[in-house]
């Protein structure tokens, strides 16, 4: 990866010259050197790396026990090798796990259509507004929910939106009959997404916002000239100019889409109960670290895992295929 | 935000002179970024839109805060929320900080918060540095590694035993170490060094000071805005942490904020007579439960106009160069 070696090989690797390009060229070190050289930048990398190697590469290994007939008492060392029978368990015979897909994926198929498109158009709503100072407090408010606790988050819609809550007391003042929402699991899809909307959506504007000041305002007074009115420069400046952005975070958000929220949706789960509740996430949790069976609910996560690895990948394909640059370059 | 007016764009083409005369005088428009101002319908819809998004998230916290402050007959009266107070009365916040759970838990976020901020600051700095210096042994692996690792993640249950296995479970160094070092704030980190000039740092050299002293002599003190940033965020994250309380701590004397949240607000458990300090009439439990929620708040307001300055230009950097 780096170019420790001598010459002749660095010739064949021109990307990799400039980076070793100084004002003036040392003799070609040995590694050893090199490392006794930079030892005390090495010394400064190493906590990190070591938790990063640790709590992401170590733990990234202990999947293996999806393989395994895991006993907690007789660790991975001893604990029995089954090959696929895990995954052949959940496959054939385990209900709640393709229940909890089915719910993962509605709730991914509601947000990629609700939730992804609300920030666009509010940031093409603050956008277009004529005066700094009103956006900038607008922003300043809808900003605030997304460094809100998903257990803050939960507890103010009960308060809104709950039995003894604004709207059901407002309702009864006025004689009305008191509406259900926070523990009726008919509705249950919707109260997880326009929470996911009330936290998020203000926050997710700024890449958007920013993506907006890129484009050249020259076009808009050229396209004015020509008579085009502000829907058809928003159809074909403003939207363009956005096309980079959308798909990179579209990309970025299907390698993510089978994770729909895990402590938003085990805060609630009792309320609503696990038919409509229990996701891929809370599935893993429930039968894994509260159920005990290690080796099945790691299979699952695996899968997961493995799944939103492939998504992102082919996601990036097509997205150069489409002649965008997606999240990296081939 | 400027305005310009449309007649000098139609008028500057050669022989434009001849053609402006023969049109009657253009209309003056006002443009902003050469886009007309919209019909008043139109701004008066904006208007609404933007009124109604903001109120959706002023009046939780207003009804949060009135409620834990008004008194009890008008909490009881009004069926368990308030919108606005009749009167401020502390004897929420006075019955739940003289007792024993809400405190204990407020020290043990306040402690995880600033020691876990300021161990997430010190390991993500020192990495991103030495990331930043151009030809470090291993740099490029290293970097590698880091990004590879925004693409696989480990998944629960693995990440579990590890936490298991370093014997951390039930302690407070779980709700910190799995966590302290992020890779998406080393990259943000390690772009803002790389863009110090790097005479600086060989000046120093040539001075003799040590990689240390180059650290903490001069690109710490450049590095402010960053460093305030992300450690906000690394705040803000150790602040809310719900996940890693949930699954490494079964011991709820250590139960973080987040955790008595979910028990006595939202599961609505009564907390006991001993857990709150005896006074002489108890506040209804709403205003209990509004009082802790504005206490594991209050931080976040606090720090949120700081947050507000830097942020956007934080999360760019990140967004553009990583």
């Amino acid at each position: 990866m780096t170019a420790t070696t001598a010459p002749p090989t660095r010739d064949e690797t021109p990307t990799a010259e400039p980076l070793n390009h100084h004002h003036h060229h040392h003799p070609p070190q040995p590694w050893w050197r090199r490392m006794w050289r930079d030892r005390t930048l090495l010394l400064f990398a190493l906590p990190g790396m070591a938790l990063l190697i640790v709590f992401h590469y170590v733990a990234l290994a202990g999947n293996v026990i999806a393989f395994q007939d895991y006993q907690p008492f007789l660790g991975i060392r001893n604990s029995l090798w089954v090959g696929f029978e895990n995954f052949s368990v959940i496959f054939t015979s385990d209900p709640d796990f393709w229940n909890a897909v089915k719910n993962t994926l509605i709730l991914t198929v509601i947000q990629t259509v609700f939730v992804f498109p609300m920030p666009i158009a509010l940031a093409l709503l603050l956008n277009s507004l004529l005066s700094e100072k009103i956006k900038r407090v607008v922003q300043s408010v809808l900003y605030l929910p997304h460094f809100l606790s998903w257990v803050i988050v939960v507890a103010i819609f009960q308060q809104m939106l709950g039995g003894t809550g604004l709207l059901n007391n407002f309702l009864r003042a006025h004689g009305h009959q008191a509406v259900n929402i926070i523990s009726n699991p008919d509705i249950f899809f919707g109260l997880l997404t326009s929470q996911v909307i009330w936290k998020d959506t203000g926050w997710s504007t700024i890449l958007f916002l920013a993506a907006l000041s890129q484009i050249d305002a020259s076009l808009y007074e050229a396209s004015a000239v020509d008579g085009a009115g502000r829907w058809r420069q928003m159809w074909h400046i403003t939207l363009p100019g956005l096309r980079g952005i959308i798909i990179l975070l579209l990309i970025l958000k299907l390698g993510d889409s089978l994770s729909v929220g895990f402590e938003q949706i085990i805060l609630q789960q009792p309320a609503v109960g696990t038919e409509v509740s229990e996701v891929i996430d809370t599935y893993v949790y429930n039968n894994g670290i509260v159920g005990g069976s290690w080796g099945i609910s790691t299979a699952v996560g695996l899968v997961k895992g493995v799944i939103g690895v492939a998504l992102v990948l082919g996601a990036n394909k097509l997205a150069h295929v489409f002649g965008e640059s997606g999240v990296y370059q081939k | 935000m400027t305005t310009t007016t449309t007649p000098p764009t139609a008028g500057t083409e050669a022989g434009g002179r001849s053609t402006a005369a023969t049109h009657k005088r253009r209309r003056t428009v006002r443009t902003v970024n050469g886009v007309e101002p919209p019909n008043i319908g139109i701004r008066i819809l904006k208007g609404v839109v933007l009124t109604i998004a903001c109120a959706m998230v002023i009046i939780p916290f207003l009804g949060i805060l009135s409620t834990s402050i008004s008194s009890p007959e008008h909490v009881t009266k009004s069926g368990g929320f308030v919108l606005f107070p009749d009167t401020v009365n502390l004897a929420a916040y006075k019955s739940i900080l003289s007792g024993g759970v809400v405190t204990r838990a407020l020290g043990v976020s306040a402690f995880v918060t600033i020691v876990g901020t300021l161990a997430s600051l010190a390991v993500t700095s020192l990495l991103g540095y030495a990331l930043s210096r151009r030809g470090v042994f291993g740099g490029r692996a290293m970097l590698m590694l880091i990004l590879l690792s925004l693409l696989f993640s480990p998944g629960l249950i693995p990440s579990y035993l590890v936490v298991k296995q370093l014997g951390l479970l039930d302690s407070l160094a779980a709700l910190i170490v799995p966590t302290m070092v992020s890779a998406f704030n080393v990259i943000v980190i390690r772009s803002f060094f790389s863009n110090i000039p790097a005479e600086l740092m060989e000046s120093a050299k040539v001075d003799g000071a040590s990689e240390l002293q180059i650290f903490t002599r001069i690109v710490l003190p450049l590095s402010k805005a960053v460093l305030a940033v992300i450690g906000l965020f690394y705040a803000v994250n150790y602040w809310n942490a719900f996940f890693n309380a949930l699954i490494y701590l079964n011991d709820s004397a250590k139960w973080p904020l987040q955790l008595v949240l979910r028990t006595y607000v939202i599961n609505n458990t009564q907390l006991d007579q001993g857990d709150l300090g005896s006074l002489e009439s108890m506040p209804p439990q709403p205003s209990i439960q509004m009082a802790i929620l504005v206490i594991s708040l209050i931080p976040i307001l606090i720090v949120y106009p700081f947050l507000q300055k830097h942020f956007a230009k934080g999360v760019l950097t990140g967004a553009v160069k990583g």
